[in-house]
């Protein structure tokens, strides 16, 4: 259960080696060591994760986890939830891609496409499956600024997160009688080491400031936030910039 | 946050239970709601769905055709944090089963259902000169609500919880089976596991208190004004014996030399000779209005540092020492009950209550729990101290004999790592926490408080073997 100041007791990690969702496990952690389940493909990666974790007090426990094994949602997301109710679930899992040999490539841009978007409802109607029945929990779904309005330099991504974005801003509604939080959450650049060697764009930001803003809107039962949080005025601005300009923009 | 579903579709599924089809039949027939509930600290919303039953067959019909997130009775929901609340369970509105069975002016001794309130038991009974020996801050409590979090009062040095004066209760378990238990009859153990139980025992229908008789329903008041703690404390030490009644509440936003000052309030019940000639036409009148009800309007951070101060310095200044005041129940006992839904006041993110009782010995803690409140800046306004006397038999009753201290808090950033440091000065003094208050503690501080859990636990197994009843508060602290 999330407690009355907000610290919840177990979460769920899917995308279990995301940095951003690791740094948000660990921010929960600080103020409480916490039952925490990663789904991931298996890797050292992941396995430092556990350790890094239980060195933390937090008992961990790994579940293989492809997002591109669709057919095996239902099954990891039973196992997760095993154990006793899950408090919050944070789906972390994506890619970014290459965007030029996305949007020339099919094999590349379904790919994108799968794991992105296709994986995340997938996930998402299992898991909202579950905290319906337990009446209470909340949901963090990493989408992105590269959502809100396709750009020239990474609308494959861009678009495969729109759909995410637009999939969980509904089951938001969709879950809210159930008791149910779902915070969408649209970073800017992050560094990690997916952006590696990319040119950082402004306002850019780190896995832990998400992890704060994710920290944030779960315990404030937020449904919508930016991170940085600045970036909402600034999107919504860019939203409405007309395209001859929008396309000249250094963006 | 506060949501209301819309559409209470009937989504329990069925748990095969050995029932005859009569009972399936009354059970499809009860309305059920799905909404989200909250107590009185309106922190931790879960969605449950209420089953309002009208009487002790439509209780166990729900009991036995409970799904598998199970079932917790709901009294008037005074609770601070979850005890009522069962996420993606059944909840029982209590407050249907309404009726005061008979008052023997004679014995003392009532027979209610377990959804009355205090205060309706007390209109009804104080007319025939009884008196309800345990009164908690609010009269708003159901007696079900009373016998499970085994409610204390200001009274507590002399007449203990509330557990002492029931003679006996209707008890509905797990396999719907109705169970007549008394304090040392046959089942005697389930009736003190059921005592401070939370609800997880089974749901108390009904209930055969035994209460106190009065000449009048007014106390007689000695207040002191004492302008520090040490003080406050060494006069709540001395002579507690004498009066029937004895709190204090003190200023905890003044720091320096006149920290901890308070008020003590210590009363016995008037009689008829202490009354003015005027009051004596009707002694046994109850005279508590409730005059207004607080919107929910109110933005967070209403209660800060400079209100806290004002409110302190205002509650302070009125009370000047003075001794054999009369006084009526409203302004002895309950003065917040003037106003409905007071709680709304502390805005949309709602508040904690921090209560703990440590050995008399340790009475330091008092100070030390109360520095660290204020050298966080956080503000408690509400600040309730007690000595408690003897304890009863009751495996997870709170009180025992030692200081109880309560705060109000409003939630803010950093009150979690507060109370978490808190906690680990409350449990190393010996102390524990207050189930029907508490909301954010872990489960290892519920074990090192209460050392009797898992002798509570196994009593419970034996009547509950699959764990029908749940409740959010039996989830967080792993009580089951």
């Amino acid at each position: 259960m999330i407690d009355a100041v907000g610290n919840p007791q177990s979460i769920l990690l899917l995308g279990g080696t995301s940095e951003i969702g690791l740094a948000a496990v660990e921010a929960f952690a600080g103020d409480r060591p916490l039952r925490v389940v990663l789904a991931a493909r298996p890797s050292p990666r992941l396995d430092g994760a556990k350790v890094r974790l239980e060195s933390r007090g937090c008992a961990v426990e790994t579940l293989d986890f492809d997002a591109l094994a669709l057919d095996t949602h239902p099954e990891v997301v039973e196992k997760a939830f095993a154990d006793g109710d899950v408090d919050v679930t944070i789906v972390a899992f994506g890619l970014l891609g290459d965007n030029e040999q996305a949007w020339t490539d099919v094999q590349t841009a379904v790919e994108l496409a799968q794991v992105n978007y296709t994986a995340a409802v997938s996930v998402g109607v299992a898991v909202g499956d579950k905290l319906k029945a337990q009446g209470h929990g909340s949901l963090v779904a990493l989408s992105s600024v590269a959502g809100e309005r396709a750009r020239r330099s990474n609308f494959v991504y861009g678009s495969t997160k729109a759909g995410l974005d637009a999939f969980y801003t509904g089951l938001t509604e969709a879950l809210r009688p159930f008791g149910v939080t779902v915070s969408v959450v649209r970073p800017g650049f992050v560094h990690t080491k997916m952006t590696e060697g990319l040119k950082a764009a402004p306002l850019s930001t780190t896995p832990e400031a998400v992890a704060e803003v994710i920290v944030d809107a779960v315990r404030g039962k937020k449904e919508l936030v930016w991170a940085p949080a600045p970036l909402r005025f600034v999107m919504s601005a860019l939203r409405h910039v007309p395209r001859p300009i929008f396309r000249r923009l250094p963006l | 946050m506060l949501f209301r579903a819309v559409a209470p579709v009937d989504r329990r599924p069925v748990r095969v239970a050995a029932r005859p089809p009569v009972a399936w039949a009354a059970m499809t027939s009860l309305p059920s709601e799905t909404r989200a509930l909250h107590g009185w600290g309106r922190t931790a919303p879960t969605v449950a769905t209420v089953i309002t039953p009208r009487n002790p067959e439509e209780v166990a019909a729900a009991i036995t055709t409970a799904g598998p997130r199970g079932i917790i009775a709901r009294g008037l929901g005074r609770s601070y944090g979850d005890p009522a609340q069962n996420a993606g369970g059944t909840v029982l509105d209590m407050t249907g089963l309404t009726s005061v069975h008979s008052i023997d002016a004679d014995s003392g001794r009532v027979v209610v259902d377990a959804g009355v309130s205090l205060d309706t038991l007390m209109r009804r009974a104080l007319p025939f000169g009884l008196w309800l020996p345990v009164l908690p801050g609010t009269r708003q409590v159901t007696i079900g609500g009373a016998i499970g979090a085994d409610i204390h009062g200001k009274a507590h040095h002399v007449v203990g919880s509330f557990g002492n004066h029931v003679e006996a209760m209707t008890l509905v378990t797990a396999d719907g089976t109705v169970r007549e238990l008394t304090p040392d009859g046959p089942e005697s153990e389930l009736f003190w596991a059921t005592v401070g139980g939370m609800g997880l025992t089974g749901v108390v229908v009904r209930a055969v208190l035994k209460l106190h008789h009065v000449e009048t329903a007014y106390f007689k008041v000695d207040t002191e004004q004492i302008d520090n703690l040490a003080d406050l404390m060494d006069r709540q030490t001395r002579d507690d014996e004498k009066y029937a009644e004895s709190v204090s509440w003190f200023d905890a936003v003044t720091t320096g030399e006149h920290f901890g000052r308070g008020i003590l309030t210590r009363a016995n019940h008037a009689t008829l000779a202490d009354l003015t000639p005027k009051q004596r036409r009707d002694p046994l009148k109850f005279d508590a209005p409730q005059l207004l009800t607080v919107p929910d309007v109110f933005p967070p951070g209403l209660l800060n540092k400079l209100t806290g101060k004002i409110f302190s310095e205002a509650w302070y200044r009125k009370s000047p020492t003075r001794t054999g005041a009369i006084q009526n129940i409203t302004q002895f006992l309950h003065p917040l009950d003037i106003i409905g839904e007071w709680n709304r006041g502390y805005g949309p993110h709602g508040f904690l209550q921090y209560q703990f009782v440590v050995p008399l010995e340790r009475g330091d803690v008092i100070r030390t729990v109360l520095e660290r409140v204020t050298a966080a800046g956080h503000v408690s306004a509400l600040n309730v101290l007690k000595r408690f006397g003897e304890g009863n038999r009751a495996p997870l009753s709170f009180p025992r004999p030692g200081w109880t201290l309560c705060l109000d808090i409003p939630i803010g950033p950093g009150l979690g790592a507060l109370c978490a440091e808190l906690d680990a000065i409350v449990l190393d003094a010996g102390g524990r926490h207050y189930l029907a208050k508490e909301s954010r503690t872990t489960p290892e501080a519920i074990r090192r408080g209460y050392p009797r859990l898992d002798e509570w636990r196994k009593i419970r197994a034996t009547v509950d073997p699959e764990g029908v009843f749940a409740s959010d508060l039996a989830r967080r602290l792993e009580l089951l």
